[in-house]
């Protein structure tokens, strides 16, 4: 506001003048409307609109259940015992999914699942018109979570200069030896208490490139 | 027999016209008001452009449950509306299109006009008295000290255009329009216009509907049609009140062609002021109650009264 229109009894005729003008230059410009069941909306990348599960990686570990804020996924499942595969060998449990919904009319589309997940059954997908008229509807049960499956875009890409995802870069560095026996400290380091450490028992040395100390297998 | 004939036909052409041109500028003004903030407005109702949305308004307005709230002055609630409108009504009725087409030509037709007019805010001073609520009566109040306000430097305003046209007819008025006017009357012009802005309650004035304060003022209790009544009073001022600007300010039906086409030049003028009219609530924020009140007496009557005296000096000067 200028300063004269501050004043008490003067008319602040400028900025009178430059409303009526700002209004009528957004008279003369295109419109922002959107008339959206005609036209589809343009989403923005990673939109949040139903979150799609691929039913075959998930181990019904139910750590997406459990942290969801507002419980509304529901999982059942039993377990199946495998036989063994090899002669004496030992029979095998798994979980096997019976039921995996959520009930979108609870869901506040957090993500937490999604994050949450670890063999990545869960994945945001676009798309929205998924209304009904009866908020029960609003449950999806696992086959319709799974239809949403082919409508989940691929992830998008990195930006510059960005370090590399976690998994793409196992893939590609070179692959950790094969022990045959629990690792050791290296021989070249000391040891607190100045004993001698055991030898290693006729294995080679680590490899050059895994500088840093490997973790524990198993750990 | 053929006198009453004709006091229908021109009863009837009015009211044509009372209900056709504010819905024409209630649509306007859904479509201006949309475009002005870049968006499309009513697309939909009637197929083009949502060209019939106020249609489908008023079914909807029609369908509602009339409430008359149990504390309130039933018979003043129920009567108010019809105070409210009616005398635009009767204003529509005096104002002359050309010098053929007007419904009753008056031989003080713009003391009349501006004195029906301002009967119309005895419905909203009714209304906010009757619906036993705080709120509608501080609505209306705003809207009777708003009118005291205004009243007079509209009446001024006109009162120097009559004098510069020797005549308290509209008839009159525009067959002693200069083009001169357009210069020598502007200070009256746009008091006159600042002033029916005003009078109508319309944005930047609205402090009688405020809504952020005062619900909706004197209307707040109202539904179905009667509140439709007051929506449509309102819109009908906006018809009156430009169609008088077009005729005191801007010539009424001067122009090409005037002796067929004189009525559509008029309805063009009232139509272009009624656009500015819808242009200024789309554009400046409410005013508050003091700050109204400065504007009128500070302001707009010392410059009607300087029109007024210009006016004077001018017409003694050349005659």
């Amino acid at each position: 506001m200028t300063e004269e229109a501050k004043k008490p009894g003067a008319i602040g005729i400028p900025g009178i003048l430059k409303g009526l003008a700002t209004t009528a230059r957004t008279m003369a410009k295109p419109t922002h409307t959107a008339e959206y069941p005609h036209a589809q909306p343009h989403l923005p990348p990673r939109s949040r609109g139903v979150i799609a599960l691929l039913e075959e990686n998930c181990t019904s570990c139910m750590l997406c259940a459990r942290e969801c804020p507002d419980w509304c996924i529901y999982i059942d499942s039993h377990k199946e015992t495998i036989p063994a595969t090899t002669p004496g060998g030992r029979e095998r449990q798994r979980n096997v999914l019976d039921r995996f919904a959520i009930d979108f009319s609870l869901c506040m589309y957090c993500g937490i699942c999604i994050e949450v997940c670890p063999f990545d059954a869960l994945h945001w997908s676009p798309e929205f018109e998924y209304s009904e008229l009866d908020i029960r509807d609003l449950l999806h049960e696992k086959d319709r979570l799974g239809q949403w499956m082919p409508t989940v875009p691929p992830p998008s890409a990195l930006d510059e200069h960005s370090a590399e995802a976690a998994e793409i870069g196992a893939t590609t560095r070179p692959g950790r030896l094969v022990r045959t026996t629990p690792a050791r400290p290296a021989p070249t380091r000391a040891t607190p208490s100045g004993q001698e450490p055991p030898p290693a028992s006729g294995q080679e040395p680590p490899p050059p490139t895994a500088s840093e100390p490997a973790p524990e297998p198993g750990e | 027999m053929n006198d009453a004939v004709e006091v229908t036909l021109r009863a009837v052409g009015v009211l044509a016209a009372f209900l056709v041109l504010p819905l024409l500028v209630g649509q306007t003004e859904h479509k201006v008001m949309a475009h002005m903030q870049g968006r499309l407005g009513p697309m939909y109702a009637g197929g083009f452009h949502g060209w019939a949305q106020l249609v489908a308004d008023g079914v909807k307005f029609v369908q509602k449950e009339d409430i008359t709230p149990a504390a309130a002055d039933q018979r003043v609630f129920r009567f108010a509306p019809a105070v409210a409108l009616v005398p635009y009504l009767v204003a529509m009725a005096a104002i002359p299109l050309s010098p053929d087409v007007v419904a009753a030509d008056l031989p003080a037709s713009a003391v009349f006009v501006l004195a029906v007019t301002a009967v119309g805010i005895l419905g909203t001073l009714m209304a906010g008295w009757a619906s036993a609520n705080k709120y509608s009566l501080l609505g209306a109040m705003r809207a009777a000290a708003q009118l005291l306000s205004y009243e007079l430097p509209m009446v001024l305003a006109v009162a120097s255009i009559c004098l510069a046209a020797g005549s308290l007819s509209l008839s009159g008025i525009v067959a002693a329009w200069s083009p001169w006017w357009l210069v020598l009357q502007l200070p009256g012009a746009i008091v006159f216009l600042v002033s029916a802005v005003a009078e109508l309650q319309r944005p930047p004035f609205d402090m009688p509907v405020a809504d952020s304060e005062i619900v909706f003022g004197a209307y707040t209790e109202y539904t179905g049609l009667r509140f439709a009544f007051f929506l449509l009073s309102e819109y009908a001022g906006i018809v009156v009140m430009s169609l008088l600007f077009a005729v005191l300010y801007l010539g009424g039906w001067h122009g090409l062609a005037s002796d067929q086409l004189g009525w559509l030049w008029t309805l063009l003028k009232g139509f272009c002021i009624a656009v500015v009219v819808i242009w200024l609530r789309v554009a400046w924020p409410r005013l508050r109650e003091d700050q109204l009140q400065r504007l009128a007496w500070l302001v707009l009557v010392p410059l009607a009264l300087a029109q007024l005296a210009l006016t004077g000096v001018w017409v003694v000067v050349a005659a």
